[in-house]
């Protein structure tokens, strides 16, 4: 029974309680370039849930093995080697899709989820609780991803997957589409809303001021 | 001539690094607390996005490519196509030159080596680095052309992240929301700079 709670925490805790993207501050990059439509957000995604689950597994089997001074090459190599893999798949079998995400699949290499994760949890845990920890992770960052792409694309192009919702005003509806929700910047006004809202229910996660203001001094009493 | 030179103001201004294309976000937010902080961070990826990108070049073009093998003269290897390997040796290149940068520094400059040390192990995962070389392959720079890109992403993601710590080092005694003020708020302004910069979105040389 202590298993299965134990399990259900690795699995579930990085979802909301410690969102990578939000709290950890990890792996922001991609999270910001691919979500203007939502079928390439979730295609990223999966990309990034399977490596990070992977090489969470793999790092953490050989992790009694691993010189402590050459460790980052050896999490790098296993990293790269399944990103390689991961790109060769979507090449084959989702051309038009690898097209969009361009350099971005390459650059899961350097996302710090993947990164962080084999060295936070997988040199210490073993594999099956690693596993689950790396899925957990990348179910983490897919929820905020889809999140960001939902509002993007639902109110930038009117359209959920690619299929139309809102009835566009050019199209003879009445949706008048915000293109600013299409251009870089927005992402990042909605990452920055979203933490915002998570941390207004969650007030454990507020940072603490580093300078207090003095109270207004000036004409305050007469 | 002028195609090069529109080619360094296209790198650091319209395609910049981080606010066009959200590479180098992580260490961009966590590094940008202080000014001091990201002039170093700053200097340094410069300096290794510009030797990282041309030397990847060579690599792509002399070892990986299809067919780059053949000034070898061995005919077993004039069709061998390495290019999947690519990233791979990318980010071996990259840790490896960030590696001897670190061992030079430290044995040469080592006043510069006190300043940039933190960082330089931070660098190797900044995604700017390797996306700039991937960019690199996607179009398919000359030698030359990669150079110039690479001095030109460097710098771009260097003006960016001086830019924010100046203005988050104002921010500090501003009275924000509580929920904005760290994390959320510094991606509000991200955002603001990022709109800023689309401005140059229809500059052509």
């Amino acid at each position: 029974m202590a298993e299965q709670s134990k399990i259900k925490e690795v699995l579930v805790k990085p979802i909301i309680d410690n969102n990578p993207i939000a709290l950890q501050i990890l792996g922001i990059c991609s999270a910001l370039a691919v979500t203007s439509q939502m079928s390439v957000a979730l295609v990223m995604s999966i990309a990034l849930t399977a490596v990070t689950a992977f090489s969470n597994l793999f790092v953490s089997l050989i992790r009694n093995h691993i010189p402590n001074s050459v460790r980052i090459i050896v999490q790098m190599t296993i990293i790269a080697s399944l990103v390689i893999v991961v790109d060769q798949i979507l090449k084959a079998y989702a051309y038009e899709i690898s097209k969009q995400l361009s350099v971005f699949v390459g650059l899961i290499i350097t996302n710090c989820i993947v990164m962080g994760r084999a060295e936070a949890y997988a040199m210490k845990n073993p594999p099956v609780a690693s596993f689950l920890d790396g899925i957990g992770n990348g179910l983490g960052y897919s929820a905020m991803l889809m999140t960001v792409a939902v509002i993007r694309e639902l109110f930038g192009s009117g359209s959920l997957f690619g299929h139309g919702v809102l009835p566009l005003a050019t199209e003879g509806g009445w949706y008048v589409p915000n293109g600013l929700l299409l251009l870089p910047p927005s992402a990042f006004f909605i990452i920055g809303g979203i933490i915002w809202a998570l941390r207004s229910v969650k007030t454990e996660q507020v940072e603490a001021a580093e300078y207090r203001l003095a109270p207004n001094t000036v004409g305050g009493t007469a | 001539m002028e195609h090069y030179l529109a080619l360094l103001v296209r790198s650091v201004f319209i395609e910049n690094m981080a606010l066009a294309f959200f590479l180098g976000m992580c260490t961009f937010i966590a590094i940008s607390k202080k000014m001091s902080a990201a002039i170093g961070l700053g200097i340094a990826v410069t300096v290794v996005i510009a030797i990282t990108v041309p030397v990847n070049n060579l690599i792509l073009r002399y070892l990986l490519a299809e067919g780059a093998l053949s000034w070898t003269g061995i005919d077993a290897l004039q069709s061998v196509d390495l290019s999947f390997l690519g990233l791979l040796s990318y980010i071996g290149v990259i840790a490896a030159i960030v590696q001897i940068m670190e061992m030079v520094l430290d044995r040469y400059v080592p006043a510069l080596y006190n300043t940039l040390g933190v960082f330089l192990p931070l660098i190797t995962v900044n995604c700017a680095i390797l996306g700039a070389s991937l960019f690199m392959v996607e179009r398919s720079y000359s030698f030359a052309e990669s150079a110039v890109y690479g001095l030109g992403a460097g710098l771009g993601w260097a003006l960016a992240i001086v830019a924010l710590a100046g203005v988050r080092d104002k921010l500090k005694y501003s009275d924000m929301p509580e929920g904005l003020r760290g994390l959320g708020g510094a991606f509000m302004i991200v955002g603001l700079i990022s709109l800023g910069f689309m401005s140059f979105g229809g500059i052509d040389i």
